[in-house]
């Protein structure tokens, strides 16, 4: 990056002028009627269908009728509760090994820093899908892992990972670990290092160090990779279909097949609404229990 | 509930990059002490960076793959002849057309709104703009099968039948947000100084900002719409909800997990990539040159 | 020591984020969202079938000179030989297109567009009997046939396809091609010979038998394994059929319900035995060398079709009745049969083939033979009398079967 000047470095709004009254309106007016027709409409939309009643050959008609609600609960509670499970534990799974990796990356990384960040993210140009459709063949019974484990005589010849509830965390925490990467790594790396040889100094030990100072400070960072990862791990049904068994469906894939295969728009508005709901409680729990505002001025890298 | 923000890209980082606070104090890097013991660090970085190769690495190999049948999932053998024959299924084809071309029109149209959005939220100050910023970070966040669910509800409700034009409405929707904020991110560093001394040279607000501005702005708008067009490339489940009969590379895949995926795929996905690590790379060298 | 923020980050803090949202902000989006909702709750219109009589939709329409033809992946020969033939016959283009992937996906692309009397962009498509066709004939989306302009139709289909349950006097469709769900089992694996669907049920083989997704098709195994024939079945058969498929998944036999992704796994030992089409044991057989075998179970297995059908939207509706009476040419029927290895709704076509195979030689004569004297492209009258029809969901009853069998695929 180039050199950075000192009045640069020194952020701040200056103050709009006065000739520049309507300005910001008119620049954000564009891109806010986009946002309000295609994401605030359609949420308003999708909780409007929820509590609709009819068919696809009688057509839908709003009701008021809360038993949509009652019927995703009592059908879909399981899926529900699993999807959160299964997101939480991918999202647990990406910190253990994201915040070792962005941490290395960010003080020992050296000059090659960006290269490494870069190879965290290459990944990305192979479709998600074609991934995980990959790892299915990888991880097959008799395929090359397991394949070639059982020919050496470390596993039994009936082992076998695909098709379980550990395949598909696996596969969750796999796809969206970047997520949980890159947002502790922008906090770590702007963290000034002369705090952290401070610290050193003060506590001598470095776990003490660590725990002490760079944990706290880099808190913003797990926490909005907390956010990156498990809503969409939470919400994903690709690695369940492809790398699940029985009693693995996530609650996404009910979503989808019951607004496209089974056609049942208001039940599948009201699972959808619940899930919505549930995340942003979630969230703002979340936030809470952390206690300080802080913990959302990070600006994910 | 407080709005924050962040990106699934990591372009954000890099524009912002020049804003940290210990700026001197990472260029002068703390001096390491000599370790002796095994970096375990360093090995568990590898051993992550391996985990996620590996599936690409499948995919690679298995482009080579003399495959006969349908399935292309055990190794008979090395040819290259599916590089000869990448074009063989025309609705492949069609799916990585539509594909690219909705990924530029996203890149194009999220660029230019998010800039404009990117540009007001970092420069000003104005009624509305909390609410701005809580709508950008709802659309980031949200998970993608409610909003690809929210979507559907509307333009079933509305009547709109789904196609190819909706796939894009969907897909500016969500990278607008990740454009305004790699903007914004730029603008807050950027010296105000240097367009207040185009103006007092009696530079319009237009000059000003296509002749100032815009060249300042522009690594910035060129990482938003970079990660613009990776998130529309790769997106699946929002398109599948909104795609109608409009297939999509994701989209064609998906469907042939059921019969098996011919070789075409993994030959498509390894030149993808490999366009990515030269643009990749290529950014890296150019990063380099410039820090020189 | 409490971690000040350092002066820097606190400022930078400052400039990069922003206060809470302000109450009033809040009482904005919330007005914001009520008045969406106001525009929205006006609902989603229904669309209950109209359905003009065959001569009023034939009336003054004439060949264009193409057509739009969605099918599925592999279905006919990659150089498409069958569809040059049509062009050469009659100068009418085709353009192909293996859009379809399953029944209700394609379904709930198209359905939109035909709600609101678009094109769908194909004239001719191809859909299994099962819900989602009898959907689109009681919506009124598919042009009523014109018999007089079926002539090959009439002279060479075979007798149980002009008389469908489905689609009674073929008044919408006509078969593309058949094909029998039954049992295919891996004998690398499986020691003993698989006769019923109750080796389905078979502890021994827990965590090994594929069963498939789709409910219809897990609803006719559930309803064969206790002994109800799925056409006559009733509302409490359904749920007796899924208390039984429930109990096969909880005892932990279900390894996955799979779509058409079965045959991967059962070839590579993933899974032992799976509920199967027969064509694509056939094929994959005859594709990759393996040795997998294909059973009518004892209880019985189901005859399904996959049917050639014209959306009321089709822009040229006269060249995809033309292509479809084609198709019904005995010869073309052949030359369909020996690529996809489906059961033809033309028996001639076994004739046909028989000849082909002594004028042929060598490895193409080898591949003939063995697809005249398959079973499962031309069963024998035991093997049909074996076959049963599909349960009948109609848009009324689907209301209570749908969900009962998700439930038991999406656990």
């Amino acid at each position: 990056m180039a050199a950075t000047t000192a009045a640069e470095a020194a952020p701040g709004r200056r103050p709009a002028g006065r000739r520049g009254r309507l300005a910001p309106y008119l620049l954000v007016l564009p891109g806010w009627l986009w946002l309000a027709v295609f994401f605030v409409a359609p949420i308003a939309s999708v909780v409007s269908m929820s509590l609709m009643t009819g068919s696809l050959t009688a057509g839908f008609t709003f009701t008021f009728e809360t038993a949509n609600y009652t019927r995703a609960l009592g059908l879909y509670w399981e899926q529900i509760l699993r999807s959160l499970a299964y997101g939480g534990l991918a999202t647990l799974l990406c910190i253990a090994l994201g915040y070792p990796v962005a941490y290395w990356i960010a003080f020992h990384g050296g000059a090659y820093k960006s290269t490494y960040l870069l190879l965290v993210l290459l990944p990305f140009f192979v479709s998600f899908v074609l991934r995980t459709v990959s790892w299915g063949f990888i991880l097959a019974d008799n395929g090359i892992v397991l394949g070639t484990l059982k020919d050496l005589g470390v596993l039994p010849g009936d082992a076998g990972v695909l098709n379980s509830a550990p395949a598909v965390v696996f596969g969750l925490a796999y796809n969206f670990l970047p997520f949980m990467v890159l947002p502790i790594y922008a906090v770590l790396e702007r963290m000034d290092h002369r705090v952290v040889e401070a610290a050193h100094d003060l506590y001598a030990g470095r776990l003490q160090a660590f725990a002490r100072v760079v944990l706290p400070m880099s808190l913003p960072g797990v926490f909005a990779g907390v956010i990156m990862t498990f809503i969409p791990t939470s919400a994903d049904y690709v690695n369940a279909t492809i790398l699940g068994g029985t009693h693995n469906t996530m609650v996404g894939k009910v979503i989808e097949t019951q607004y496209l295969v089974n056609n049942a728009y208001p039940l599948a508005a009201a699972i959808t609404v619940v899930l919505m709901a549930v995340l942003l409680a979630g969230i703002f729990a979340y936030a809470r229990a952390l206690g300080t505002e802080q913990v959302m001025e990070v600006q994910a890298g | 509930m407080t709005a924050t923000e962040g990106t699934r890209g990591g372009a954000g980082a890099e524009a912002e990059r020049g804003a940290g606070p210990g700026a001197e104090a990472v260029a002068g890097a703390a001096p390491r002490r000599v370790r002796r013991r095994p970096d375990w660090g360093k090995y568990l970085t590898w051993a992550v960076l391996a985990w996620l190769f590996a599936p690409i690495l499948f995919m690679v190999a298995f482009s080579f793959n003399d495959a006969q049948g349908r399935h292309n999932v055990t190794w008979q053998g090395f040819t290259l002849r599916w590089y000869g024959d990448a074009f063989a299924y025309p609705d492949l084809n069609a799916a990585l057309a539509n594909t690219l071309s909705i990924a530029v029109l996203t890149m194009v149209v999220s660029g230019v709104l998010g800039t404009l959005l990117g540009v007001a939220l970092g420069r000003y100050r104005f009624r509305g703009r909390a609410a701005t910023d809580l709508v950008m970070f709802s659309a980031i966040s949200a998970p993608e099968v409610v909003l690809g669910a929210a979507l559907l509800s509307m333009f079933l409700t509305m009547n709109v039948a789904t196609g190819y034009l909706t796939v894009l409405l969907a897909h500016v929707m969500f990278s607008v947000s990740f454009v305004a904020i790699t903007v914004r991110a730029r603008v807050l560093t950027m010296d105000a100084s240097i367009e207040e001394a185009a103006r007092d040279l009696g530079a319009g607000p237009v000059t000003t900002f296509r002749l100032v501005t815009l060249p300042l702005l522009l690594p910035a708008v060129t990482a938003g719409g970079l990660i613009a067009f990776a998130l529309s490339v790769d997106d699946f489940i929002i398109t599948s909800f909104v795609s109608g009969s409009t297939q999509t590379f994701p989209l064609w895949i998906w469907g042939a997990t059921r019969v098996g995926i011919p070789p075409q795929v993994n030959v498509m996905g390894t030149l993808i990539f490999a366009v990515g690590v030269l643009l990749a790379a290529g950014n890296v060298l150019l990063a380099r040159r410039r820090a020189r | 020591m409490t971690p000040r923020p350092h002066p820097a980050r606190a400022a930078l803090a400052r400039g990069l984020t922003r206060r809470r949202v302000s109450r009033r902000t809040a009482l904005g989006l919330t007005g914001l969202s009520a008045a969406g909702l106001a525009l929205s709750a006006c609902g989603v219109q229904g669309q209950g079938g109209n359905q003009p009589a065959a001569e009023d939709f034939w009336a003054g329409k004439e060949s264009n000179g193409r057509l739009d033809f969605a099918n599925w992946p592999l279905y006919m020969d990659p150089g498409k030989p069958e569809l040059a033939a049509f062009t050469e016959e009659t100068g009418i283009r085709v353009d192909y297109d293996e859009a379809i992937q399953d029944n209700p996906t394609f379904f709930g692309k198209i359905q939109p567009m035909l709600a609101q009397g678009e094109p769908i962009g194909y004239d001719l498509i191809v859909l299994t009997n099962g819900i989602e066709l009898t959907k689109l004939i009681e919506l009124g989306y598919l042009a009523p046939l014109d018999h007089d302009r079926l002539p090959n139709f009439a002279e060479n289909a075979g007798r149980i396809y002009k008389h469908t349950a489905y689609d009674s006097g073929n008044r919408h469709t006509v078969p593309y091609a058949s094909g029998i769900t039954g049992i295919a089992y891996n004998p690398d694996y499986v020691d003993r010979e698989i006769t019923a669907i109750a080796d389905l049920w078979d502890p021994a083989f827990e965590g090994k038998v594929g069963m498939m997704a789709d409910p219809q098709e897990l609803a006719n195994f559930g309803l064969l394994r206790i002994g109800v024939a799925p056409a006559d079945s009733t509302e409490e058969d359904w749920a007796a059929a899924a208390d039984a498929l429930e109990e096969q998944r909880d005892l932990g036999l279900v390894r996955r319900y799979y779509s058409q992704d079965y045959i991967q796994p059962l070839s590579s030992g993933d899974i032992w035995m799976s509920m199967a089409w027969s064509g694509d044991i056939f094929q994959q057989n005859a594709e990759q060398g393996t040795n997998l075998r294909f059973v009518v179970p004892e209880e019985g297995g189901t005859l399904w079709s996959d049917n050639m059908m014209i959306p009321y939207t089709a822009p040229n509706p006269v060249d995809a009745i033309m292509l479809m009476d084609f198709l019904y040419d005995a010869e073309v029927a052949a030359d369909l049969t020996e690529y996809i290895t489906y059961i033809p709704p033309v028996p001639r076509a076994r004739d046909i083939l028989a000849r082909r195979a002594e004028e042929a030689e060598g490895e193409e004569r080898e591949l003939l033979e063995q697809v005249v004297g398959s079973p499962l492209v031309f069963p024998s009258e035991a093997d049909y009398d074996k076959l049963h029809n599909y349960v009948s969901v109609t848009t009324e009853n689907e209301e209570s079967f749908s969900p009962l069998f998700l439930a038991v695929s999406q656990s």
